[in-house]
């Protein structure tokens, strides 16, 4: 993209997770520029979501480092990395499914929430003024998302893509440094994923912020991405530009088998 | 009359503990079968303190409600990792093991034969105070930051972390609220019974704590208090027929009839507001006018 150097947001530095014998990543090496959307893609049981898994915390590395803008994760629990910005949506989706949609946006607006249990309990004048903040913010989200009109229904009680959608709402609202979309159209028609892409790089261009995604959905990926890296087997293949991965013939043996 | 005075400063007793064991097994989501154990702790701190160093009996209750704070959080910092189903287990043995340990300690709790001659002190009035108070407080801690994150956790444990909440100090925030207010149930107790005994705080009386929260509705407050008000008197209203040893068989069976026609408990998540106790009325309003136009058909 650019000829000067782009600060890099996420970098994965040659990190393996070993479970037991299975190698489920073998020395990635990722790096997601600021302000871009970064596409991981594979086949099924590649090492994607145990990447994902290892960025938040779920795993910790059996080798490497993962910087935050220089700063490293490995060792934090989960919760930690959340609030060191980044934010993340799951495979099988994981919402506060007996909560409504406004509900589950209110919880995760956490950050600039500062009051404690005795304020809470006292209802004191820092509670009511961030509790204030907290609504209007959460409002405004639901309306930029388009669900404000659903939002007194259970999160269970939504259609399927109105879940994802919900999903990367909460996510977004913790306002991240990094976000990442797992398998955000799985499950989605055509119509749906092409307004999923719409979406995504809506919320690039409007935040300061990085996205990276893994998906299936090849139309999907290779629209919104600016640049993508290609697993299999827990091995990094090749890493370049949507074109790029197009007319590489070891992705294309990868995803179609190799001829002979 | 005097009985009944009795009986209601009881239920008040045991609704303190309910609301604690609402927030711990309701809101987040975390079933504890000890909790009468830490009733046991705040009892026989409170009695002990009152008793020996003739304290005055709300200083005790608050060391009493102290003392079992400390034991819950002491207790269940190891265990706060485990799964729901493993924290059960242990729960279940630490309220065991209170018992047995205020069993064995003759010489300070008097064993098997009670711990007598504690001061008086609980009355209708300052327990059911207490009950209000709780209420109120444990209503805007729901409604807090603090609150949301309880129930967040009970949802979806990953979810909640994803998004920045510390499950470890959420649970402990949840289970130090339910051992305080346990504690201080127990304090209350032992200042209206005079008299204390480790049977009293055996396992069923933990699972009827339980019981009052699932029938309530895990998740709602007012749930919880309405179960409370209507299970607790229940042993005092059987008496009358001497069908004191069916009150367990009814608890079983209510639980039952409550699964199966009203799995999420008497409120659900919701709680009961004014506007239900006047959609309420509204309904007997017009259900009344029914019967009076059709008598005078």
């Amino acid at each position: 993209m650019d000829n000067y150097d782009v600060e890099c947001a996420l970098e994965i530095c040659d990190v393996c997770k070993h479970f037991g014998g299975i190698i489920a990543t073998d020395h990635i090496n990722i790096m997601a520029r600021s302000n871009t959307i970064f596409g991981i893609i594979g086949p099924n049981g590649a090492g994607k979501t145990t990447l994902f898994n290892l960025i938040t915390g779920i795993y910790k590395p059996t080798s490497g480092d993962i910087l935050l803008y220089g700063k490293s994760l490995v060792g934090k629990l989960p919760y930690e990395i959340a609030c060191e910005g980044v934010a993340r949506t799951f495979q099988n989706i994981r919402l506060f499914n007996d909560l409504t949609v406004y509900e589950n946006l209110h919880i995760a607006y956490q950050k600039s929430i500062t009051y404690t249990i005795f304020d809470g309990i006292l209802k004191t004048k820092k509670c009511k003024e961030q509790e204030a903040k907290c609504a209007e913010i959460s409002e405004q989200m639901l309306k930029s998302v388009g669900l404000w009109e659903l939002k007194d229904q259970l999160a269970r009680n939504l259609p399927y893509g109105l879940q994802r959608k919900l999903e990367i709402a909460r996510a977004l609202i913790t306002n991240p440094k990094v976000m990442l979309l797992d398998e955000p159209a799985a499950g989605m028609n055509e119509e749906e994923s092409e307004q999923l892409s719409g979406i995504i790089k809506d919320i690039r261009n409007n935040n300061d912020i990085t996205i990276i995604v893994i998906d299936h959905h090849m139309d999907v990926i290779m629209d919104v991405c600016d640049e993508i890296t290609v697993i299999n087997f827990g091995k990094q293949l090749v890493t370049g530009s949507p074109y790029d991965i197009q007319n590489n013939s070891e992705v294309i043996d990868a995803y179609l088998g190799v001829g002979d | 009359m005097i009985y009944w005075l009795g009986v209601a400063t009881l239920v008040g007793i045991y609704l303190i503990a309910v609301m604690g064991v609402s927030i711990l097994c309701g809101f987040t989501g975390m079933f504890s079968l000890g909790h009468a154990g830490f009733m046991a702790i705040g009892a026989y701190t409170s009695a002990l303190l009152t008793k020996n160093f003739g304290i005055p009996i709300f200083a005790g209750i608050i060391g009493g409600m102290i003392l079992a704070a400390i034991a819950g959080a002491l207790l269940c910092y190891p265990t706060l990792k485990l799964r729901d189903d493993y924290f059960i287990i242990v729960t279940l043995g630490i309220g065991e093991a209170i018992k047995l340990i205020i069993l064995n300690a003759v010489n300070l709790t008097g064993g098997a034969r009670g711990l007598s001659d504690i001061p008086k002190g609980s009355s209708f009035i300052s327990v059911w105070a207490i009950v209000i108070i709780t209420f109120i407080v444990l209503r805007s801690f729901i409604n807090s930051k603090h609150g949301r994150n309880c129930i967040a956790l009970r949802e979806e444990e990953l979810a909640a972390q994803s998004v920045g909440i510390n499950p470890i100090k959420y649970k402990m925030v949840a289970m130090v609220i339910s051992c305080l207010l346990c504690g201080c149930a127990g304090g209350f107790l032992a200042h209206y019974m005079h008299y204390l005994q480790p049977n009293m705080f055996s396992m069923v009386k933990s699972d009827e704590l339980i019981i009052m929260v699932i029938l309530g509705g895990q998740g709602s407050l007012t749930g919880t208090v309405l179960a409370g008000l209507l299970l607790l008197p229940l042993p005092e209203l059987l008496r009358f027929g001497s069908a004191e040893q069916w009150r367990m068989v009814f608890y079983g069976l209510l639980v039952v009839i409550v699964i199966l026609f009203r799995p999420a408990g008497l409120m659900g998540m919701r709680e009961f507001t004014f506007k239900d106790i006047k959609n309420v009325a509204k309904w007997f309003r017009s259900e009344y006018s029914k019967k009076t136009t059709r008598n005078k058909v």
